[in-house]
């Protein structure tokens, strides 16, 4: 298996495992409370669904010419992977809320049970909300596989490395019985995060006509050179948001000093 | 027309996302690549410290509504 390959598998594999742990979620609430049935009738839907937008976009990514589908796809990698590693940043710092899959469990219940009553064959709220849940979850990992898989025209191996995540995540759900809250969801979200956007950057800059010193090689350097700047930007943040009180308070003390005067 | 314009809406969300700088300066900073690259100049430099940039960007602008929010 060659980096590039090896980096797919990675990124794919972990993208999906954050976004399945979140599916997991919806879908254990709706399961628990109301009727696992139709939440896994929900999950199978919404898995025929994304299987189907992945072998329908697959063909038609790979027949386009190298060049255009290299700055096209890294172009759109890279936007996409610097939204997760902004927010990643952010989250990393304390800026932004981590994401808290017990609440959302909790949440999750309790509209589940204020749903109204459960019918006693198909329950139609429990097949929507598991549909939805796992459909728009997917659809990111959905992205990657296609942008990914079709970069190194290798859309199977992207796809048997967000099924090898689903599995994993769902092994662990039904081994625990209860949300994975204890999946490192921010740190794997920074790790896609600098992925995406370090072979988004790559391809794309391939697709433009520019051709980097020791070729694929190069990716030894952007990957940790990307991980390290962001690193930076979370400590730079951290020690700002630590100072932030007592910048405050100072100010505060100013503005009294200056009245009284 | 209403629904294109949800479909496109929610396309335009889901990968643009919160921040249409970022994706502006990807979009520019891939066309210079090409702009170099054509007049025959080595221009595989111009991607990372770009990125870098636009990132440390995107944060600053999000970090300071984050702190004046909070």
């Amino acid at each position: 298996m060659s980096g590039a390959e090896l980096g797919l598998v990675l990124s794919v594999f972990l993208a999906c495992a954050v976004e399945a742990v979140e599916a997991l979620t919806i879908v254990l609430a709706v399961g628990t409370t109301r009727s696992w049935p139709s939440a896994l009738y929900g999950v199978g839907a919404a898995t025929v669904a994304l299987a189907a937008i992945v072998l329908a976009l697959g063909p038609a990514l790979t027949s386009l010419p190298i060049g255009v589908l290299r700055v096209v796809v890294g172009g759109l990698l890279l936007i996409f992977g610097l939204q997760w590693l902004r927010k990643a940043i952010l989250r990393a710092a304390g800026l932004k809320a981590e994401h808290d899959e017990l609440e959302i469990y909790a949440a999750q219940i309790e509209a589940a049970r204020s749903a109204g009553k459960r019918p006693e064959r198909f329950d139609a709220y429990s097949f929507t909300i598991s549909f939805k849940g796992v459909l728009l979850e997917g659809l990111e990992v959905a992205f990657i596989v296609l942008t990914f898989g079709s970069n190194q025209h290798r859309v199977g191996l992207a796809a048997a490395a967000a099924g090898l995540a689903v599995l994993v995540v769902a092994v662990g759900g039904v081994l625990a019985r209860a949300p994975l809250a204890r999946v490192p969801e921010n740190a794997l979200k920074f790790a896609v995060g600098v992925m995406l956007s370090s072979f988004g950057m790559f391809w794309g800059a391939e697709g433009a006509g520019a051709h980097w010193p020791a070729g694929d090689g190069a990716l030894l350097v952007i990957i940790p050179l990307l991980l390290g700047g962001s690193l930076a930007m979370v400590s730079v943040l951290r020690a700002s948001v630590q100072r932030a009180p007592v910048a405050e308070a100072e100010s505060a003390q100013a503005v009294k000093q200056a009245a009284r005067t | 027309m209403t629904r294109a314009r949800a479909v496109f809406a929610s396309a335009w969300g889901f990968v643009v996302g919160d921040d249409w700088r970022t994706a502006v300066g990807v979009v520019v900073a891939l066309a210079v690549t090409a702009i170099l690259a054509d007049a025959g100049i080595a221009a595989w430099w111009v991607m990372p410290p770009t990125v870098i940039g636009l990132l440390a960007y995107s944060i600053r602008r999000a970090s300071r509504g984050a702190t004046r929010r909070g």
